[in-house]
């Protein structure tokens, strides 16, 4: 038998079922996991022993009792550390929220919990999920497992190094622009990325509320799956998310691709792609092919306007999100005298990181009186056509396939002086968010240095479902996913 | 279009942010060189293209005008980082 912390998330929850394992020994596994390879991977902020232990206690005497104890009984998670947890410090990498400690849990962390999982560590991202790399860090530093000298992407970079570093069954992350897509490529796992609406937001962080979703980071497409399953569907508390009822996931594993067909977006082969990048994606292209999809191509002609009118919409709305921080009612307030314009001012100079600050400062100006139309408005109205590219390509195709980013994992440090390059290591995930579609991630091949290579299936709204069809008859015809790069 | 020192500190003073010089030079760089990128949006004509704030038509959910929340206790104080007894103390507003 293989070791506890190598079984997928549902092999797990069904052996706690079969009373073949405790919750509180696959518990205890994780932790001894994350005490062995944590100091080279450096994806948890906090470890949460003795509550996860609890926790797995509980589940254990449900099980003796005959309850059941639910889809992920025992299986031990991380949350981005950017979705709150009652009683359990919640930072989004922020100093400004190096000590808070929240008095509610967020919906998905509830549902989670509902559904039998253990809470074992809050996980490193970029600051307030700022970012492309977990290198906005204000409070470590997140390691690839395949390359301690490169990123593990961002911004969820600790929910995807975590999964791959076998440290949990599997991870929540929040995806803004790619910030569960990239990292899962970058490391090798399977993010989605749900439909806006899909997914509660209430208790999650605010960073552009109008693109910001919750999704499933796993070790292959079943997990994912599952625990989308267990946090999808409306919630009375986010007034965003979709009264649209859910389907089973798991189910629609099976289907196959026979018949679909797919869309091959010209624009996202860009120039100056990494070759092996595209000779890997091509070749899982062919895969599906020989499956039985039909492959057209189709194109998304405003893709080279999504940077900017992505930077300009999530800057503006973040500026606005992150004016709660004012040292009054949470977070940080630094000391000193003075007036009360003066304690804002100090807080929120001593609180956040460089890019958070470029980020509020962007957005600001992009708002600012005189600036309103030629910014944030134009860039309102672009965000229609790109909307409407997909609508229009959706019309003719079931899904889109494409690359997940135009390079494997980069090294530490390469772009973190450069903002705009490093913004464009989200050229190809950040439309979709702009759109309000679903995506995943799922690895198709090593590069020649050794690295994940990322796949990227984008839906329709609301159907995660084909998603994941598509996305597990692509893993059953290869063996790239389940891959542990530290044994 | 170039930003210049001045604007910095406007936006900075609009988005309450105290920056240091070197802050405050950086910045000045950064945002020109990112703005000027996002000139690229200036081109594409958008006459009569409705903006988009939002992805979903749906209205504005309402419900009943009902309490459903627990009454505020100290769980809403317990993250001040200045309190006075059940109230949140700042610097004084009033001179």
């Amino acid at each position: 038998m293989s070791a506890l912390h190598d079984l997928t998330a549902r092999d797990a929850a069904a052996r706690v079922r079969r009373r073949e394992v405790s919750a509180t020994e696959l518990t205890r596994a994780a932790l001894s996991r994350i005490t062995a390879v944590e100091p080279q991977v450096g994806a948890i902020l906090t470890i949460c022993e003795r509550e996860a232990l609890a926790a797995a206690e509980i589940i254990d005497r449900r099980v003796a009792a005959g309850e059941d104890p639910g889809l992920l009984a025992g299986v031990p998670v991380g949350l981005k550390d950017n979705i709150c947890t009652a009683g359990i410090r919640t930072t989004a990498s922020s100093r400004i929220l190096e000590a808070f400690v929240p008095p509610y849990d967020a919906t998905v962390a509830a549902r989670l919990q509902q559904a039998g999982a253990v809470l074992v560590g809050k996980l490193n991202c970029d600051e307030f999920a700022m970012g492309s790399s977990t290198e906005n860090a204000a409070l470590g530093v997140t390691r690839n497992p395949w390359d301690p000298e490169r990123v593990a992407g961002g911004s969820s970079g600790g929910s995807a190094a975590a999964v791959a570093a076998r440290e949990v069954h599997a991870s929540l992350g929040s995806d803004t622009g790619g910030s569960i897509r990239l990292p899962a490529s970058f490391c090798g796992v399977v993010g989605m990325k749900p439909t806006y609406g899909r997914v509660s937001r209430y208790g999650v962080i605010a960073f552009a509320s109008s693109l910001d979703q919750v999704g499933p980071l796993a070790r292959d497409v079943g997990d994912a799956a599952l625990v989308l399953q267990a946090i999808a569907g409306h919630d009375p508390a986010d007034g965003t998310s979709s009264q649209r009822p859910v389907p089973s996931y798991v189910a629609a594993l099976e289907g196959g691709v026979r018949g679909l067909r797919l869309g091959l977006p010209r624009e996202y082969f860009v120039e100056g792609m990494q070759p092996d990048v595209e000779a890997s994606v091509r070749a899982a292209v062919r895969t599906l092919e020989a499956q039985g999809a039909t492959v057209e191509p189709v194109s998304l002609p405003h893709t080279e306007y999504a940077i900017a009118t992505y930077y300009l919409i999530t800057s503006a709305e973040a500026s606005s999100n992150l004016a709660r921080y004012d040292g009054v009612r949470y977070g940080l307030r630094a000391a000193g005298g003075g007036t009360l314009a003066e304690m804002y001012e100090r807080s929120r100079a001593a609180g956040f990181g460089p890019e958070v600050k470029r980020r509020i400062m962007l957005g600001t100006y992009a708002l600012s009186a005189g600036y309103y139309d030629a910014y944030y408005l134009k860039a309102q109205q672009v965000r229609t056509l790109i909307r409407r590219d997909f609508e229009q390509a959706f019309a003719h195709v079931d899904a889109l396939i494409a690359p997940v980013a135009p390079s494997t994992a980069f090294r530490l440090g390469e772009r973190v002086d450069d903002p705009l390059t490093m913004y464009l290591s989200d050229i190809l995930t950040i439309s979709l968010n702009l759109a309000g579609l679903p995506g995943i991630s799922l690895p198709c091949g090593l590069d020649a240095a050794g690295l994940p290579i990322g796949l990227q299936l984008i839906g329709k709204a609301f159907d995660e479902a084909t998603l994941l069809r598509i996305a597990a008859a692509y893993e059953a015809a290869s063996d790239w996913t389940a891959r542990s790069p530290i044994p | 279009m170039a930003i210049t020192r001045e604007q910095v500190r406007r936006v900075a003073s609009l988005a309450r942010l105290r920056l240091e010089p070197d802050e405050e030079e950086r910045l000045t760089a950064d945002l020109d060189h990112i703005l000027a990128a996002f000139t690229r949006l200036e081109a594409l004509d958008t006459t009569g293209i409705e903006p988009m704030a939002h992805v979903e038509d749906v209205p504005v959910p309402m419900r009943d005008d009902a309490v459903t929340n627990p009454p505020a206790g100290d769980g809403l104080l317990v993250n001040a980082p200045a309190r006075d007894g059940r109230l949140f103390r700042v610097p004084k507003i009033i001179e």
